[in-house]
This record gives C-alpha cells, sequence and structure tokens, in this order.
C-alpha cells in the first residue's frame, strides 16, 4: 500500500533531551502520500516529542528533517503549517470560549476582501459557510456551529479537532491519540475519517495506545521505545504479538539493557 | 426563511438551533449586558426617588461628561481582561500621559495637537514597555503594571516640577470636554449613527441569505435596531434640551464602538479571544502570542493616556492627583461590573460604557444627595462584590449545565 518515491516527510537522526531525560536519540522516521503510519510505544517512549517536532513545539537538538525531499528547519508551529504540517494533539488544543467556526479557523482566518481589508476584519460568512461544507463532507454533525467549543462533548470536540487540521490543505496530518476518550460508534467514525484521508493522498500518522485501532487503519507501525526506534512493521505482514514484543522490548528488535520505566516523554 | 434556503441549509448539514438552545444562549450569553441595563434603572429610580434632579437633562448631561474619563481607561482595560490579564497602571500613566501634554503645551508653547499626540505616544509607549517585559520575561502582569504603578506616579511628580499643578489654558485641549454642538449637529450624529447601524445589519443579513446560512433571527435584528434607534434618539434629545450633544461624549462613543469593532470583527480581535481563552491551543495554532499580548498593553497604555488628556481637558489643569485616587481601581472595576471576565476570553468592549455608566450613576446620585467619600466608596464596593458574585454564579449555573 505505501507509495514509493520520496517520502513527503523524513527525520534524519532526530534527537531532543529535556534536561536529564532523553526522549528521543537518534530517531529516522518516514511518511509518504497515501500512506497511513501508526506511531506505538509505551508511555514516555517519546511519541509525543517526536509529533511535537515534526509540529514545530519543540525544535529537535539534533537530526535533520526533510520535506519532500527538501531538508527544512521547523522552528516554530507557523514553519510546520505554512509546509503543510497539520496536528491534532491528544489535549485538542481549541479555545473552549470560541464557538466552532472560530476555532477551525484559528490562526488562518478569512479576511473580507472589501473595504473592512484594511483592519483585516473577518469575513464571517464565508469561513461559516465553508465549515458546513467541510463538516458535511467529512459527515459530522455538531447542533449549531455558533455554539461554543466548551459546550460540546468530548467526541464532538475530537471531530473538531480533527476537521480542523483538513482547512490549511495539508500534505501530512498527525493524529495524536484521535481515538482516545471517544465512544465505539465515534472511534469507527474517526478511523473511517482517517481512510479518508489517505484517500486524499495526505501523509497520516496516528499515536495511539490503542493496537486494534493501529491495525484497522495503518499500513506501516513504527514502534518507539525509550526514546529509540525500536521496530517497524507493515501492517499486512506482522502481528499484535510482534509489536506487542517491540513495544516492551522483549520481542525482536527491542533494547534489553534498559528498564521498562516511565521516563523520557514527560520532561 | 424560504423553502430554498431550508433546503440550502440540509444540504450543507446544518442544523438550525431550536428555541430552547436560543432561549438558552440569550439566558447565559447576554445575560450580562441585560442585568447590568436592570441594574442601572434600579440605580437611576433609586436616585430620582430621593433627589428628583438625577434624571434632569442637566444632571444626566453632567453624568455622560463625568464617565468619559473612566470610559476611555476602561475601553484599554477591557483588552487587557479579555487575555486574562490586569493592568494596575493605567491610572499613573494616565495622569503621565496627561503632565506631558500639559508641560508641553503650557511651558514649551507646543501647538495642541502635536503635545496630545506626544501625551498618547508616552502612554503607548509605556503599554508597549509594560507588555515587552510581561511576555519576554514572563513576569506576572500584576507585578510588572505595579512596578509601573509607582514609577509612573513618580515621574508624574519630576514632570510636574516644583509647582505641583499646570493650568491648561489652550482652548483646543480645553475643548476636547467643553464643547457642546448644536440641536441640528446633535440630529445629524442621530441620524448617521442610526444609518450606519441599520446599513451593517441589512448589509450583514443579505450576505448570510445569500450565502444560504438561513439561521439569522430577523425578528431579533429588527428588535436590536429598534432599541439602538430609541436608545440613540432619547439620548440626543435629552442632551439637547440641555446644552447639546458633548464632543467627549462622541470621542468616547467612536473610541467604544471602534474597539468593540477591533475585537469582535477583526483578526486580532479574534486572536487576543484566543489567546485569553486558551493561550497554548493558540499558539499551537500559530497566534504570535507575545505580539498579541505586546499590542494589548500598547493599547491599555494609549487609551490610558487618551483618557489622561480628556480628564485634563475637563478640570483645565494637571496636578499631582492626576490619574491618582480610585480612578485606576473604578476603570478595572467598570468592565467587571458589567460582565467582562476576570479570567480572560469572555467580554465586550461595550462593557467599559455600561460599567462607566453604573459607577458614574452611583457616584453621582450620591453627590447629589451629598453622601460623604467614604460611604461613596463603600457602596461602590459593594456594588463591585455584588456584581462579582452574580457573576460566579451566572458561571457555576453554566458549568452544571455544561457550558464551561
Amino acid at each position: 500500500m505505501a507509495a514509493d518515491g520520496t517520502p513527503l516527510l523524513e527525520l534524519e537522526g532526530v534527537s531532543k533531551r529535556f534536561g536529564p531525560v532523553q526522549a528521543l536519540d537518534r530517531v529516522d522516521f518516514a511518511v509518504r502520500a497515501g500512506e497511513v503510519v501508526g506511531l506505538v510505544g509505551d508511555n514516555g517512549a517519546g511519541k509525543s516529542t517526536l509529533v511535537k517536532a515534526i509540529a514545530g513545539i519543540h525544535s529537535p537538538d539534533e537530526g535533520s528533517i526533510r520535506f519532500e525531499g527538501e531538508e527544512v528547519r521547523i522552528k516554530g508551529p507557523q514553519d510546520a503549517t505554512d509546509l503543510g504540517i497539520a496536528t491534532v494533539y491528544q489535549d485538542l488544543a481549541l479555545c473552549d470560549n470560541l464557538d466552532v467556526v472560530a476555532n477551525l479557523f484559528l490562526g488562518r482566518e478569512q479576511v473580507s476582501t472589501g473595504p473592512g481589508q484594511v483592519s483585516r476584519q473577518l469575513d464571517e460568512v464565508k469561513m461559516e459557510h465553508e465549515t458546513a461544507d467541510l463538516l458535511s463532507n467529512l459527515a459530522v454533525t455538531i447542533p449549531s456551529l455558533r455554539s461554543e467549543v466548551g459546550t460540546l462533548s468530548g467526541g464532538q470536540r475530537q471531530q473538531v479537532a480533527v476537521a480542523r487540521s483538513l482547512l490549511g490543505d495539508p500534505k501530512v496530518v498527525l493524529l495524536d491519540e484521535p481515538t482516545a476518550a471517544l465512544g465505539v460508534p465515534q472511534t469507527k467514525q474517526v478511523l473511517e475519517l482517517i481512510r479518508r484521508l489517505r484517500e486524499r493522498e495526505l501523509g497520516v500518522v496516528v499515536i495511539s495506545h490503542n493496537l486494534v485501532d493501529v491495525f484497522a487503519v495503518a499500513d506501516r507501525i513504527f514502534v518507539l521505545r525509550l526514546g529509540r526506534a525500536a521496530g517497524e512493521f507493515k501492517a499486512e505482514e506482522t502481528t499484535e504479538e510482534h509489536v506487542v514484543g517491540a513495544i516492551t522490548g522483549v520481542g525482536d528488535g527491542g533494547d534489553k539493557n534498559n528498564q521498562h520505566s516511565d521516563e523520557g516523554e514527560k520532561a | 426563511m424560504s423553502a430554498t434556503e431550508a433546503a440550502t441549509a440540509e444540504e450543507t448539514g446544518e442544523r438550525r438551533p431550536t428555541t430552547g438552545e436560543t432561549v438558552r444562549r440569550i439566558v447565559q450569553g447576554d445575560l450580562s449586558s441585560v442585568r447590568v441595563v436592570l441594574g442601572l434603572v434600579v440605580i437611576a429610580v433609586i436616585f430620582q426617588v430621593q433627589e428628583d434632579r438625577f434624571l434632569s437633562a442637566e444632571n444626566l448631561t453632567n453624568l455622560m461628561l463625568q464617565i468619559t474619563t473612566i470610559g476611555l481607561i476602561s475601553v484599554g482595560v477591557v483588552y487587557v481582561l479579555l487575555l486574562g490579564e490586569i493592568d494596575l497602571s493605567v491610572g499613573a500613566v494616565s495622569g503621565l500621559s496627561a503632565a506631558v501634554m500639559a508641560v508641553l503645551s503650557v511651558k514649551h508653547g507646543w501647538n495642541a495637537y502635536m503635545a496630545i499626540a506626544a501625551a498618547v505616544a508616552v502612554g503607548a509607549a509605556i503599554g508597549c514597555l509594560q507588555g515587552s517585559l510581561f511576555s519576554r520575561f514572563a513576569v506576572p502582569s500584576f507585578v510588572v503594571t505595579l512596578a509601573g504603578l509607582l514609577a509612573w506616579e513618580g515621574a508624574l511628580l519630576q514632570v510636574l516640577g516644583k509647582t505641583g499643578s499646570l493650568n491648561i489654558t489652550d482652548p483646543k485641549i480645553t475643548g476636547l470636554a467643553n464643547i457642546f454642538y448644536s440641536d441640528t449637529v446633535g440630529w445629524i450624529f442621530a441620524a448617521v449613527i442610526i444609518g450606519v447601524y441599520g446599513a451593517a445589519l441589512a448589509v450583514g443579513y443579505r450576505r448570510r441569505v445569500a450565502a444560504g446560512l438561513g439561521d439569522t433571527n430577523l425578528v431579533s435584528m429588527i428588535v436590536r435596531f429598534v432599541l439602538l434607534a430609541a436608545i440613540v434618539i432619547a439620548a440626543v434629545a435629552i442632551l439637547n434640551s440641555d446644552r447639546g450633544v458633548p464632543l467627549a461624549v462622541m470621542i468616547l462613543l467612536a473610541f467604544v464602538v471602534g474597539m468593540e469593532y477591533v475585537a469582535k470583527q477583526t483578526s486580532f480581535g479574534r486572536h487576543v479571544f484566543a489567546v485569553g481563552g486558551n493561550a497554548e491551543a493558540a499558539r499551537r495554532a500559530g497566534i504570535h502570542v507575545n505580539r498579541v499580548r505586546v499590542a494589548v498593553f500598547t493599547i491599555a497604555g494609549t487609551m490610558a493616556a487618551i483618557g489622561g488628556v480628556m480628564a485634563a481637558s475637563r478640570l483645565f489643569a494637571v496636578n499631582q492627583n492626576s490619574g491618582g485616587n480610585e480612578l485606576l481601581l473604578l476603570a478595572i472595576a467598570g468592565p467587571v461590573i458589567a460582565g467582562t471576565s476576570l479570567f480572560g476570553g469572555r467580554g465586550s468592549v461595550w462593557t467599559a460604557l455600561l460599567g462607566a455608566l453604573v459607577i458614574g450613576s452611583i457616584s453621582n446620585g450620591m453627590d447629589l444627595l451629598s453622601l460623604s467619600s467614604a460611604v461613596k466608596l463603600m457602596v461602590t464596593g459593594g456594588v463591585l462584590l455584588l456584581a462579582v458574585l452574580v457573576d460566579a454564579v451566572a458561571r457555576q449555573q453554566r458549568q452544571t449545565s455544561g457550558r464551561v
């Protein structure tokens, strides 16, 4: 399934240290267009740090990042967005005091073309219209686009967050625990959504604890353990057992010298 | 609602809010402003019963003039509150800026407009400095602006020098608070305000209908328009029956409307709300959080300076007390009384005007009753506490009903 050719996004030898904690240790990682990569690992394995390095939240200490074959430096979230990398965080990062439309367009508000342009006047009508179109394409139902996000249910908030990542026409979408805290039908919807992203030839990275969900959508599974790459599997050719082995370090490819601990990602 | 509209709404998968939701939105969202207006009515009734000069045209005109300084300063304070921060220096900044203007105008013979521009520039520079310190070094805004409060008050004494007081004679400066327009000009203002508001509503409505967003409530729009027109006509009629519409009130209104537009309709205003609601989310969305913070504190300093200029114009002087006393606390209390949250992300610039009206009415009414400033301060404190308590209860209710 994985497309050949140059990866959309390629990390080489990326390291990140928080004080005494080596959160990422020379990690190589890649994602191609039309491919869903499952990023798995135990708590503190460095999954979130890896995603934050790509998203520009924490710049890596060492290593290089290539986007569409060209070396890039991602110094802030805006750099990542400009390249076409969208991120959906575990804590969603929505503004509860703003409505659905405002949250969807946060940081890339549509500005009206009339005389209001001078003051960067918001084009609310256009934004609301595009929001309605996008959400209906994704089969997301929200009671009112003008309701504050703080009033929505957890599932609705997750759907708003995923929908938001698609607005800027990204090439790579990073999803941090997209199915955590969701009910069964909503999880199904989100997984369906992820398959639709792959059909659009996007590169998708899914972080998840839930191996069932990962196997349901991922083409390739990338395992991190204590900040290091601990194995890479094609989803079709492997079993959950193998992956669990790599995650815990008991099976092949694991680093048996290190104790199984919680250090790493939380700094 | 035409059939085509309904069809479009269904196609786009958008559901219309039910009547229950609309009622809830009004009750929980707009209740604060309704509450303040009711409070104003109660205050007016109480004072009118005690002293029938309270609602006279002359006294209402005085009231409007009395609130201009606090109102102007509060406009900037609202922005700081929207961030969830506080600026304790606005009083001192208003005094210092006014002193700079007075010294340049009186001692150095500067042109009035140049002197005013210099005062505003001083306020903006101070706000920018404090905002930069706050955002660059992550020092709590409370501390940065508390230091500012002390330092700028010292600077005020320094600038005024030995005399400690400067009388302003330039009519261009004193005119700001003392010019009244003729009846005709007053009615022209009224017509323009009503016309522009009506046009803005109509254009907005037509655009929404054209885009197939049919959930706009035409009735509520008409009600809003009629209400605004009634208030404007009544206000101009009252002001005209005394000395006429004051320039100072028009200046205050212009800033309130202008800054409300910036807060609610521009991408900058949207970013202010976002940073106040969830700074980390704003940062991840690519908003330059620190730039927004510096800009907001610059606005607060600028508005403080403009308020200070207005105060000096009303008093015909700047003295060591300028910007002192309870001015700072009232300028912060006003928007909070009128419903702007102290915790950021919720509020509107209108609360600057409404809050100033509440505080101004109480102060004005008690002056008419010749109550001591001891009583005045205690009552104002009580009203602030009451307003915050009512707001806290409303917030708890929102939380229990699932609104954060």
